[in-house]
């Protein structure tokens, strides 16, 4: 063991690239995709529809092969080794993975049965998840009865049969309702938090916000950029600083104040407050508040508002995330 | 596991699926021996004298009704296990498939767990339709022996079918090609054969194209089986001709696996 040796990715993704060629055109899905994520750790993958998530998730867990690039998932090349890498993954499509047909309970012991899983293994292995996962009660019932949340549980439950080490989770919640989503945004803060590694795609950027520890931005078939939620939404230069002024003669002599204060930047006066951007603005605002109040600025209000992805991803790409869904929809119908 | 201990055993389980899924629409099952009643109780009136036409095989000692039983045992096997693939098609619909091959499910075993329903539900299918005609008068020296030589080959053409059909939905990924398999090949590989005719008493090139007409060989194992196998040789040589097909048909299913794959 030397002191170089660190973790080994439990997804590591270098150049992939993917076109798909119908009679008439091409679709370029994947442009070169790089990517790594730590064992344990929830990466999201973020984007509108067509942005090339889904062939992303297709390729690593051996369902589409890549025209260029590898792709090694629990240290297994998925082109070469695709065998071993069935067996570590756990794969939930952004359709349904159940089947309609089958009850809750016999799904799941038809997927520990293909996982290697005796008999009597996978019964009570269902038996675990069901009850985990809130279904037992409609365990024995048809899928086709099944609510949409509790359908989309129960592909989860599916996909984790043989604790796979790690989970594709491709748009868990799209089509849930509210409180469905909830649900599911807590199970898969319990399953991040017991250590399964997840890459998870979505275009809901609360979700993103909320599940991932790391983050990549996807558009139009590149990563164009990675950072946790945080990172990149400091990456835009920091917070809003919203200061209202109890009185609006003081404004010029407020503004002064503030762009002398350190981390406090794009200062603009706006009606009878100011406006300003902050590196960090948890310790920009009470630097700005006591410097004002030093120079006999009464302040009535402060707000901060923390960027959010929908400003990180218009900066990177150019649009934003509802513009992008509706130029992807041309592409999406491919690459889905 | 062993390769082959896993494609057992994940063929096991799945064919159970599809059986519990057969069960759970037991009108489908209904349906599938309506057809075959009509061929036994219409044609067996309807055609009755075709038997007196000289030449026709048994001649008077046998009535139409005993000529076509065979024939429709194997109809009912082909037409219904022509409908396997649609086992494929709503997975495919679905996400399912899609997770099956994201895990070690052998692809072997999807086909295979097909094969072996539709295979069990012809055999089923086949005691009703014998069931029936033997009701309605049709006597077979054959005897019990006879009935599983006719199994026999049920199991074989169901097979067959349902690997075609499998491989047909992976290519095409459509209800509706399935639809046209069942149109544009079951159809003619019905007529040229000697199900419902003596092929000796129709035009050459038919008896020519019935030799090759898989479907026919299972008919012409019926028919000698039901009649306590005149001629060894030829049942045989069509049990093995079936069984062949049967493997390459199988192989070219799981080879449409990677067709499937290149298309996702």
């Amino acid at each position: 063991m030397t002191a170089t040796t660190r973790w080994d990715p439990a997804i590591h993704v270098a150049g992939l690239t993917k076109t798909y060629r119908s009679r008439d055109r091409e679709v370029r899905a994947l442009d070169g995709i790089d990517l790594e994520v730590r064992p344990g750790a929830v990466l999201g993958l973020l984007g509108p529809n067509g942005a090339g998530k889904s062939t992303t998730v297709k390729i690593l867990a051996t369902l589409s092969e890549p025209d260029a690039g590898t792709a090694r998932v629990a240290g297994y090349d998925v082109v070469t080794q695709a065998a071993s890498v069935r067996r570590a993954i756990g794969y939930v499509a952004q359709k349904p993975v159940t089947d309609p047909m089958d009850t809750g309970r016999e799904n799941i012991v038809l997927a520990g049965r293909m996982q290697g899983l005796s008999s009597r293994d996978a019964k009570a292995r269902a038996a675990q998840l069901l009850d985990r996962f809130g279904l037992t009660e409609a365990a024995d019932r048809l899928v086709k009865t099944y609510s949409g949340g509790m359908a989309r549980k129960l592909d989860v439950a599916v996909g984790l049969v043989h604790r796979p080490r790690v989970l594709f989770l491709d748009e868990p919640t799209t089509g849930l309702d509210p409180e469905a989503r909830t649900e599911m945004w807590a199970e898969i803060a319990r399953l991040g938090a017991d250590g399964v590694t997840i890459l998870l795609t979505t275009h809901y950027l609360d979700e993103a916000d909320r599940l991932a520890d790391d983050l990549a931005i996807v558009d139009r078939g590149r990563i164009v950029t990675r950072g946790t939620p945080d990172e990149l939404k400091d990456q835009l230069h920091g917070d809003g600083v919203v200061v209202e002024l109890a009185d609006a003669a003081s404004v010029a002599r407020a503004a002064d104040v503030a762009t002398a204060v350190p981390g406090v930047r794009e200062v603009v006066p706006d009606g009878r407050g100011l406006r300003a951007r902050a590196t960090s603005g948890a310790t920009a605002l009470p630097a700005l508040l006591v410097a004002l109040e030093g120079a006999g600025v009464s302040v009535r209000s402060a707000v901060l508002s923390r960027p959010s992805l929908d400003d990180v991803y218009l900066r990177h790409t150019g649009r934003s995330m509802a513009a992008a869904e509706r130029d992807g929809v041309a592409g999406a119908g491919v690459a889905a | 596991m062993s390769a082959v201990a896993q494609t057992v055993s994940h063929t096991v389980a799945l064919t159970a699926r599809q059986a519990r899924q057969g069960v759970r629409i037991p009108v489908f099952l209904v349906m599938n021996l309506v057809q075959p009643m009509v061929w036994l109780v219409l044609f067996g009136q309807l055609f009755r004298s075709v038997v007196e036409i000289p030449g026709f095989a048994g001649g008077s000692d046998a009535t139409y009704l005993e000529f076509i039983t065979p024939g429709v045992v194997m109809m009912t096997a082909m037409g219904g296990a022509a409908w396997a693939g649609t086992t494929f098609v709503q997975d495919m619909e679905r996400g399912v498939m899609d997770r099956f091959r994201a895990s070690p499910t052998s692809r072997g075993a999807l086909v295979t767990a097909t094969m072996a329903w539709y295979a069990m539900l012809g055999s089923a299918q086949a005691l009703v339709v014998l069931g029936v005609a033997w009701l309605s008068g049709a006597r077979f020296s054959g005897g019990w022996a006879g009935v599983l030589l006719l199994l026999v080959a049920v199991v074989l053409l169901s097979a067959l079918f349902a690997a075609l059909s499998d491989a047909v939905a992976l290519v095409t990924r459509q209800q509706e090609a399935l639809i046209g398999v069942s149109q544009l090949i079951i159809l003619p590989l019905m007529f040229l054969s000697s199900a419902i005719m003596d092929t000796r008493l129709a035009a050459g090139w038919v008896e020519t194209a019935a030799r090759f007409n898989p479907f026919d060989w299972a008919v012409v194992v019926g028919r000698q089986a039901l009649a306590g196998v005149p001629d060894p040789g030829l049942v045989w040589s069509r049990l093995g001709l079936l069984a062949a097909a049967v493997v390459v048909m199988t192989s070219l299913a799981a080879a449409a696996f990677r067709t499937y794959r290149r298309a996702s």
